[in-house]
């Protein structure tokens, strides 16, 4: 990104003033390397972003952010439904709640490590990863509509899983709002076989050893100790979600046309939040982030089977589940002022602070737990939400470490078979379907994801509680 | 000129496909499709899905057709190599021939949410080769 455009504020805050039709600055976190990796396509989508109507304070970028459609992935926006707020398509993504949850095992690494072929072997068995796999369970149209209502809820009530999972996953396991009659039949035919299984790309299962704590009191607080195994799942709501986004995007086209909403950008594609397709779009939405749930709920029963087959009385508690691609309705203090806001977070987690009330009670004087999925070679990390973080981004910090390098190129550069073999050699089983599947997603291909969390944790988005490191990871 | 590339994005994929005509830059685009999961040789058309779809507008036109792709791959368990598209005014009619994923022997790489319409275009340059080409969302 050219920085002779921004205004810098800090070592990690730099802003875009508003010029021509932007309503609001575009606020971004980042050091000045990361600011000098980012896209200069980030900086355009921002600015676009800036221009939609109803957008409160800014538009936040994310540390990690790059190139996205409509939205750059690392954006965040929030909109006010009465000055004439829209929810977009773009800005959530099409893989509505995509997102991590991590267990903790209460095993150590030395326990892991005679039996890791074998459990990376059952874990590969047991959760179906990859294109064209599918699922044990296979949803007829009224369990459908039930799990698109219940999430996380109702699996564990078919039994995958435990009602305590449920206090430790966001929205309680279950979203409030979501309307199956607007999720089409496509939809839910892209989903009927798919409960329960990992998807492919940047989605994995992975065994991680906690490394480094870097705060004890919140690793205290969260469970987790130096030296203890932990698992994390990343996915999200496979193919229901992304036929939502899919048929949304169109039909947003129109709405936002008909609106007179001036889109510099066709991937912008907006609708009033008040409108007849925002209203439906939302309910859709929130039938995606319930199958979301409700997968990361069934794929976490999955990976306790596989460990109870080596390990009987491991417990595998949850701590906790976070979305990165979503909107949420929330409470924001605008002016001196509580204000009702749809906050967009696309590749981007919710990181409240000490003491929200949409913590889990066990975990609220902490603060809430974000999960920073790594690649399959690198660290991943656990933070914790701030108060300052509410002030500076609607409570939310970055996702992951983000491509750094397109899939073709890491194609050209890595062999899936050679890079499967140098991360054995470095103690790090891969299991996938596909050599190159795994060649396009080298830890190569990434952003440091250590310098984008140390950003956020500088800027004050969210602070370092631990860092995890893989010793097994399952790929799609 | 009849040809399909996969062209670079941070995260994601294009797909272009070029030919003689609109319908063949949208079939190689169709290519370039599957190009982003397996490599098309290996896939053998030994079935046959038929497909018609309707837009005013050639580029959202291309997007639907891959979106349509996508849907068949998501919900048949289907990889396709071969395609016969025909586009008479705004109506789009395609047979796409194919065979079911198997993985050991496409080793696919990755699966297709959807096709956007990030660097959508459907032109004809001035040698007047047909380029279709968008983002697809992996």
């Amino acid at each position: 990104m050219e920085l002779a455009q921004l205004l810098r504020q800090s070592e990690t805050e730099w802003w875009i003033l508003p010029t021509g039709k932007m309503r609001v600055p575009v606020v971004i976190y980042a050091t000045e390397s990361l600011m000098q990796e980012m896209d200069q396509k980030v900086y355009e989508q921002a600015v676009n972003v800036a221009t939609l109507p109803g957008i409160e304070k800014a538009c936040y970028v994310m540390p990690d952010a790059h190139w996205g459609y409509g939205f750059p992935i690392g954006g965040v926006a929030a909109f006010d439904p009465e000055r004439g707020g829209v929810i977009s398509a773009g800005g959530v993504g099409f893989d509505i709640s995509c997102g991590v949850r991590t267990l903790l095992t209460g095993l150590t690494r030395e326990e892991i490590l005679p039996v890791r072929e074998g459990l990376a072997e059952s874990l590969f068995r047991k959760v179906p990863a990859g294109v064209g796999s599918r699922g044990q369970i296979h949803l007829g149209s009224q369990e459908m509509d039930e799990m698109l209502r219940g999430g996380a809820s109702w699996a564990v009530g078919r039994g995958y899983g435990l009602p305590e999972d449920l206090e430790r996953t966001e929205e309680r396991g279950r979203m409030e709002g979501a309307r199956p009659d607007q999720v089409s039949d496509f939809a839910k035919k892209r989903q009927q076989d798919e409960m329960g299984t990992l998807g492919s790309g940047n989605h994995y299962l992975e065994v991680q050893e906690v490394r480094a704590v870097y705060d004890s009191e919140l690793a205290a607080a969260y469970g987790i100790r130096d030296g203890e195994v932990v698992v994390s799942i990343h996915c999200g709501s496979r193919g229901l979600g992304h036929q939502i986004g899919t048929e949304f995007l169109k039909r947003m086209l129109p709405a936002a046309a008909r609106a007179g909403i001036e889109l510099p950008d066709r991937e912008l594609a907006c609708a009033p939040i008040e409108s007849d397709v925002g209203q439906e779009y939302l309910g859709a939405m929130r039938a995606a982030t319930n199958c979301a749930l409700a997968n990361r709920q069934i794929i976490t029963h999955l990976v306790r089977q596989a460990f109870h087959q080596i390990f009987p009385s491991a417990q595998l508690r949850l701590l906790y589940d976070v979305s990165h691609n979503t909107c949420k309705v929330e409470t924001h203090t605008i002016d001196g002022h509580p204000k009702r806001l749809f906050v967009h977070r696309k590749g981007a987690t919710r990181a409240f602070g000490p003491g929200h009330p949409d913590i889990p009670a066990a975990l609220r004087a902490a603060g809430q737990p974000v999960l920073i999925g790594g690649t399959m070679g690198t660290a991943s990390y656990v933070l914790a939400g701030t108060g300052k973080g509410l002030e500076r981004s609607f409570g939310s910090a970055c996702h992951g470490a983000g491509r750094s390098m397109s899939r073709h190129q890491a194609l050209r550069q890595w062999r899936g078979r050679e890079l499967i073999d140098d991360l054995a050699a470095k103690g790090i089983l891969i299991r996938s379907p596909s050599y190159r599947g795994v060649a396009e997603e080298a830890p190569g291909a990434y952003k440091d994801v250590s310098a984008v969390v140390d950003a956020a944790h500088e800027a004050g988005l969210a602070r370092k509680v631990a860092r995890l490191e893989p010793m097994i990871c399952i790929k799609g | 000129m009849v040809r399909w590339e996969l062209f670079h994005h941070g995260a994601d994929m294009g797909v272009r496909g070029a030919g003689r005509s609109k319908a063949e830059a949208f079939e190689q685009a169709a290519t370039a499709l599957t190009g982003v999961v397996t490599d098309p040789a290996t896939v053998a058309p030994s079935t046959v899905v038929e497909f018609t779809r309707q837009e005013a507008d050639d580029e959202l036109l291309l997007v639907d057709w891959l979106n349509a792709l996508v849907y068949e791959m998501a919900t048949r368990r289907m990889l396709f190599s071969r395609f016969e598209v025909a586009i008479e005014g705004d109506t789009l009619h395609a047979k796409a021939w194919g065979e079911a994923v198997d993985v050991a022997r496409h080793q696919p790489a990755v699966e297709v949410k959807g096709a956007t319409f990030t660097e959508l275009q459907v032109r004809r340059d001035p040698d007047g080769t047909w380029i279709a080409q968008c983002v697809v969302d992996v």
